[in-house]
């Protein structure tokens, strides 16, 4: 039958060539090369949980009533859309599951990214000739975070108000154009014209979802035509022999053992561990705020640069040149981002190497590099911590204002003083290993004479 | 019957038989050979099984309503059922199948060859043209122009040049102050150390130059700045509620029990901490906020209600490039 299925296939599209090569391409074996498959696997959970919702969900923030089955709100007023969510949450069967599991596969998505991101960096994988793999990939990860952000504003609950509203204020503080442009995109000033739900809805189901899965398949198209990277793990890698396993058999029932892994880990957690108990924050209205609020974590370290930044807006006379939120909601992000898309361009300009890369580095073969990752890696982290001063207050009893001026300090010393380390380290792991390797020898020649 | 029954037996057998294909005599194998591994088999067979067991299970949960905590079982068998397969494959991946590691050259760097192809190809097809300039200018022109054309409806999405409405606010000289359910706020309910919400009566509450936040504090403890003299009403002054730094609405008011050690009256926005003090006109104490809270000058009708005693001081709202070059109005 198999063998009728293929002429059929190949004597129609000829590709039994391709079908051959496909088969027997190969995959390094290393551990840190699923972390994008994870994120690939998430992309398909969201993708299929997100379908499911949409037959539910009402992108409207006409006002109603609520007349559900939950009483702590019954008789309030709110938005459709955010109606529409708690019957997903209460009524609609399986809903809440399908719910949860998408927002748990949209922190995995998230987080699967961000693991996969140090691997490239730390690993200088994204050299040449996969720059474009590498810089698809950070504007994946850009999508992605707005994506995850429209996702949890549409559902109008008093969380996501307030993250709405920030996201409108910062897009204010753009200097000159900013709050043409926010009115603009929200269709009049804040809270925005009728159209901006469904724009958002749009733009959240439709239009990002198209983007990150045309990037996605052209990454992993690039992937797949200049081979993966690995590492020299003693089975004959070189620069120019790919050494792994092809992709059937060997690769196939792991890669569906993965994907299978990761879409039953989620829905496991959207079953069991609650997340965004949406019914909880109540609707939003313009006058509604509410003590203790975070943004989803990977939005944590943007409440971080607003937190952290000194009160004070650069004004010109009359004219406010930058309002404050800009530093810490769009200049913050604009510097991280911006150093991950120049930094291939930056490292092969001061180490003057335009050679060809398949072998991936470890972390210290390249000290530099492993010490400017680490200590942007430490400032982002620091920035997101401080963002999170509010809950150390109550969790621990001490000061937020005292906390916020220890940050605005740490922030800047703590990065250098982490890339000082992770050099040194480095150096320190690079200078060990012959001593290593002539113990190894040693012992081994001792054992054999014992 | 005795049919039924042979087709039976040997359907059985065909099912629970043990056997593998016979290597073709003359072809070289292209695959590594795995050698049988009968009991990884039985192992796959019990994951494939048990996976099947917790689908079956996520139906029955789903269509037998009396079964409680639905979400929770849903998800344990709709996830254990994948994982069980997980683990299926894993095991074949691991055990049944062979895990060769081949070797093979990289792709090479770069086809030489070719790209002085596709260089020739792009050049001769039109090297039959004198005006090439002019015309790759034409081109230019004619595709910008095109673009400009597509992207021109983008322009109904909203006022793209008009920032006037950001200045309007519903208040104007005379309007009353309600709460949120309606009921006007008479100025001798409004007591020192509490918070009061107030919105322009008759009035959208969802527009951010609506809600209010009302204190009462001592007289004594007043200290406007000059500009703001008297918009106070005995000691009752009122502010913006949507914090000038991200829009966020002001819903914390820090009020001194212990008067002498303690800081003073703040109100304070939830999201980013940006404190403003209620005494000194809305003046920051701390925070990330760049701009005062505007402040709605007040007074006390002849029957005791607030009202407002004009419009804001300042621009209502997070901070923008013109938000200090007018003030609100009505």
């Amino acid at each position: 039958m198999i063998r009728k299925a293929v002429r059929f296939v190949d004597e129609r599209t000829g590709t039994a060539p391709f079908l051959h090569k496909a088969l027997r391409y190969l995959f390094p074996d290393h551990w840190s090369f699923l972390l994008g498959e994870v994120a690939l696997y998430a992309f398909i959970v969201l993708v299929a949980t997100g379908v499911y919702l949409t037959f539910f969900f009402a992108d409207s923030t006409h006002q109603v009533v609520y007349h559900g089955p939950y009483a702590p709100l019954y008789g309030q007023h709110m938005s459709e859309a955010y109606r529409s969510v708690l019957n997903i949450s209460t009524t609609v069967k399986a809903g809440l599951l399908i719910r949860q599991t998408h927002h748990w596969a949209a922190n995995v998505f998230l987080a699967a990214i961000i693991l996969h991101l140090f691997r490239i960096f730390f690993t200088g994988a994204y050299r040449k000739p996969r720059e474009i793999t590498y810089y698809l990939g950070v504007t994946m990860l850009m999508l992605a975070l707005l994506e995850a952000y429209m996702g949890y504003s549409l559902v109008d609950d008093l969380m996501s108000g307030m993250g709405l509203v920030i996201g409108y204020s910062v897009g204010m503080a753009i200097p000159f154009v900013g709050a043409n442009v926010m009115e603009w995109l929200f269709a009049g000033p804040f809270p925005g014209g009728e159209s901006l739900w469904p724009r958002l809805y749009v733009a959240h189901v439709l239009l990002f979802p198209i983007l990150i899965g045309i990037l996605l398949t052209a990454h992993l198209a690039l992937v797949a035509l200049k081979h993966h990277t690995q590492f020299r793990q003693g089975r004959g890698e070189t620069e120019h022999t790919v050494v792994g396993v092809p992709t059937w058999p060997g690769q196939t029932p792991r890669s569906l053992g993965l994907l299978t892994a990761v879409a039953g880990v989620l829905f496991l957690l959207g079953g069991l561990v609650q997340i965004n108990p949406i019914w909880l924050w109540g609707p939003y209205h313009t006058y509604s705020s509410t003590n203790g609020a975070q943004p989803d974590w990977y939005l944590g370290w943007l409440i971080g640069g607003l937190r952290l930044m000194p009160g004070f807006d650069v004004v010109i006379g009359k004219y406010t040149l930058v309002p404050n939120a800009f530093w810490g909601g769009a200049l913050f992000p604009l510097v991280v981002f911006g150093f991950l898309y120049f930094w291939p361009w930056l490292e092969r300009r001061l180490t003057d190497d335009a050679s060809f890369h398949n072998l991936a580095d470890r972390p210290r073969d390249a000290p530099g590099r492993t010490a400017i990752g680490v200590a942007m890696a430490v400032w982002v982290v620091l920035v997101f911590v401080a963002g999170g001063a509010d809950r150390i207050d109550v969790l621990f009893g001490i000061s937020y204002v005292g906390q916020i001026w220890v940050f605005r300090v740490l922030v800047f010393v703590v990065p250098i003083v982490a890339g000082a380390v992770a050099y040194r380290v480095c150096k320190e792991l690079q200078a060990g290993e012959p001593v290593e390797k002539n113990r190894h020898r040693a012992e081994v020649e001792a054992r054999r004479y014992a | 019957m005795a049919r039924a029954k042979d087709w039976l037996l040997s359907g059985l057998v065909l099912l629970l038989g043990r056997g593998r294909p016979q290597p073709r005599p003359g072809t070289p194998r292209v695959v590594a050979r795995q050698p049988p591994h009968p009991r990884a088999e039985l192992a796959v067979l019990a994951l494939l099984g048990l996976s099947s067991a917790c689908a079956a299970a996520f139906v029955v949960v789903y269509a037998v309503d009396r079964i409680p905590a639905q979400t929770q079982l849903l998800g344990l068998a709709l996830g254990l059922s994948l994982v069980f397969l997980a683990a299926a494959l894993v095991v074949t991946g691991k055990r049944l199948v062979p895990t060769e590691q081949l070797a093979e050259p990289y792709p090479p760097p770069g086809h030489p060859q070719e790209q002085q192809l596709v260089i020739q190809s792009l050049d001769e097809g039109v090297d039959g043209i004198t005006r090439r300039r002019l015309l790759r200018l034409g081109l230019l022109g004619a595709g910008g122009t095109l673009a400009l054309a597509a992207i021109t409806p983008a322009l109904s999405f909203g006022p793209l040049l008009r920032t006037a409405p950001l200045y309007r606010t519903p208040w104007r000289r005379g309007r009353r102050l309600v709460d949120e359910s309606d009921r006007p706020l008479r100025a001798d309910e409004i007591e020192e150390g509490s918070f009061y919400a107030a919105f322009p009566e008759g009035a959208d509450k969802e527009e951010q130059g609506s809600p209010l936040v009302v204190v009462r504090l001592p007289p004594r403890q007043l200290a406007l700045p000059g500009d703001l003299a008297g918009f106070d009403a005995d000691g009752i002054v009122a502010y913006s509620s949507i914090c000038t730094h991200a829009g966020c609405a002001i819903t914390m008011y820090r009020s001194p029990k212990f008067a002498p050690v303690e800081p003073r009256p703040a109100l304070v926005c939830p999201c980013h901490y940006s404190t403003f003090d209620p005494a000194a006109g809305g003046r920051v104490l701390f925070g990330p906020a760049g701009r005062p809270l505007p402040m709605l000058p007040l007074r006390v009708d002849g029957k005791g209600f607030l009202r407002a005693g004009g419009n804001f001081s300042g621009a209502v709202g997070p901070a923008w490039w013109g938000v200090r070059l007018r003030g609100a109005h009505s």
